[in-house]
């Protein structure tokens, strides 16, 4: 792990709640008591402009949702570099919010030629994968269910 | 909101002498080339400007190298649309009496690199939830609305492969443009391609192919606005600014609201038509920024030249000419003709190419593009992002 390649995230004092509950395998967001509401990426009020409260709790949330949408890409970006094609994805949790990621799968295509694949992976159900790519920092992934 | 209408005109554009690759000018020399350009153009002295706007540079860094004292700046830089912001801004400021002579200009040098320092805080939001998943800059992130407008719609890479064959026609007809006929190389490959072509070009980052995708490349252009009542003394004929807009939604593509619709597209739109007392049935041209061949299918969706969704078929319908020709929808002698300089795609891509639509939109209402002109045309529309679907700029040119 020593040796990981790709783009490390560094927390502000904001968003560490969330990278710390990455790193404990629990996906911790903002939630918003008033409006009911989970909100992503962290800020410390809701971001909904006629709510604007900053008393905001943090909260688990289950981890599942689907693809909203995605690509597949064929660059060699690290940590990728050697693995790619690789699906890079949008997910919509179950709680709402949507963030990038990776959805891990053994065939970005399925088995499908460009002209077939279309949008396959769209609204596909998904679960959270803990990924930890250093000592530090553990990544949100994704799975197919 | 009409009170901007035919109050400022546009008398000077032009690019730098050469786009593409050019290893030995910076990123200021390129802002510099294009402003000595675009003033040739105009007939105005770099002494005469009072007024400077600049993207991909700040204001500072831009006087200082020219060696002039602005008494009026603005250093919007919100990507590829800064350039349609600056017209609205500069039509303001000179309205105002904030300055006579507004001097807009751009230079990247996107390709060979020279003086394009990047970099940011690891911290920031699209380093915290972003890069780390492997995302390599546009082909990767303006790609990720693509396949949720495929799964609600039915678009598919066959009409997108459309647009990029359209585009390249035009390019086949401006001397300028990298891709096109007339700078063909056997290194670059150029010259006409068809819908075919572009699906087995090499996969960059599904669903975009390689010619789905803008060319790199260095160059700049500049923009010279003055009140409609001195532009009248001008030689060239004038192009006023009917109406313009503006907007942001969002900064990170994945926290777009709404991945099938640019809400930036739509609010800028509406505030452009607004302006102008204009509606899309009014515009006889358009320049819609096309970092890729999806970018211009939003954008006639979302101002409102084709029901939403219906982009798609919209551009891979085609005719046949006279002799036995493919002509597409948005091609030359096509129904919508759309990015006659070549686009992004086939005539230059700087990183912010917001610049070249306008000046091209320019060029066409002068009636200065030869073979590639629209013939008749007395209103032109320039749009375009900045970031992915992130911020927008909209400019209704006219020439009456």
């Amino acid at each position: 792990m020593a040796d990981y390649t790709g783009a490390l995230p560094q927390p502000t004092p904001e968003s560490q709640p969330y990278w710390d509950g990455l790193k404990e395998h629990k996906l911790v967001l903002p939630y918003c008591p008033p409006c009911s509401a989970f909100h992503f990426y962290p800020r410390p009020f809701c971001p909904k402009p006629d709510c604007f409260n900053w008393e905001i709790e943090w909260r688990e949330t289950s981890g599942k949702g689907k693809v909203h949408t995605y690509v597949i890409s064929h660059l060699p970006i690290p940590p990728m570099q050697d693995a790619a094609p690789y699906v890079i994805a949008v997910v919509e949790l179950d709680e709402g919010p949507r963030l990038m990621s990776n959805l891990i799968v053994d065939d970005p295509y399925d088995g499908k030629d460009l002209r077939e694949h279309g949008s396959h992976w769209v609204d596909a159900p998904v679960e959270i994968v803990f990924d930890d790519v250093t000592d530090e920092v553990t990544l949100p992934k994704f799975r197919l269910v | 909101m009409d009170q901007i209408r035919h109050k400022v005109a546009i008398v000077g554009a032009a690019e730098t002498d050469d786009l593409g690759n050019l290893p030995g000018m910076s990123r200021l020399a390129l802002h510099a080339q294009s402003a000595r350009n675009a003033l040739d153009d105009a007939g105005l002295k770099l002494s005469d400007v009072d007024g400077l706007l600049c993207a991909g540079a700040i204001p500072n860094e831009v006087a200082e190298y020219l060696g002039i004292q602005p008494r009026y700046i603005d250093g919007t830089s919100v990507g590829g649309c800064s350039f349609m912001i600056h017209v609205r801004h500069a039509v303001a400021a000179i309205m105002a009496g904030y300055c006579d002579v507004a001097l807009i200009t751009h230079g990247e040098s996107g390709r060979s690199g020279v003086d394009m320092g990047r970099g940011g805080s690891r911290q920031s939001p699209g380093a915290q939830y972003e890069a780390p998943f492997a995302i390599g800059g546009a082909p990767t992130t303006f790609s990720i609305p693509v396949l949720r407008h495929f799964h609600q719609y039915g678009t598919t890479k066959e009409h997108l492969a459309h647009i990029a064959a359209a585009t390249r026609a035009w390019a086949n007809l401006n001397p300028m443009a990298m891709m096109g006929s007339h700078r063909r190389s056997p290194d670059r490959g150029g010259g006409p391609i068809t819908p075919e072509d572009v699906l087995n070009s090499r996969m960059i980052c599904y669903p975009f192919n390689l010619l789905d995708c803008c060319v790199v490349a260095d160059g700049g252009g500049a923009l010279v606005l003055v009140s409609e009542e001195r532009a009248r003394d001008f030689a060239k004929p004038p192009v006023y600014v009917l109406g313009a807009g503006e907007a942001n939604a969002h900064w990170m593509v994945s926290q777009m609201r709404d991945h099938t619709t640019a809400d930036a597209y739509r609010i800028s739109g509406e505030a452009a038509y607004k302006s102008a007392g204009l509606g899309p049935q009014d515009i006889e041209h358009c320049m819609f920024y096309d970092a890729f061949t999806f970018t211009p299918l939003m954008a006639a969706e979302d101002l409102g030249f084709v029901p939403k969704g219906e982009g798609g078929p919209f551009f891979a319908e085609t005719t046949t000419g006279p002799d036995g020709e493919t002509i597409y929808k948005s091609g030359p002698g096509g129904a919508f003709p759309m990015n006659t300089n070549g686009g992004g795609l086939s005539y230059c891509h700087t990183g912010m190419y917001g610049m070249f639509a306008i000046i091209e939109s320019v060029r066409q209402l002068r009636g200065e593009c030869g073979e590639r002109q629209v013939e008749g045309i007395s209103t032109s529309m320039a749009h375009g992002p900045g970031g992915m679907f992130a911020s927008a700029g909209t400019l209704i040119l006219g020439n009456e």
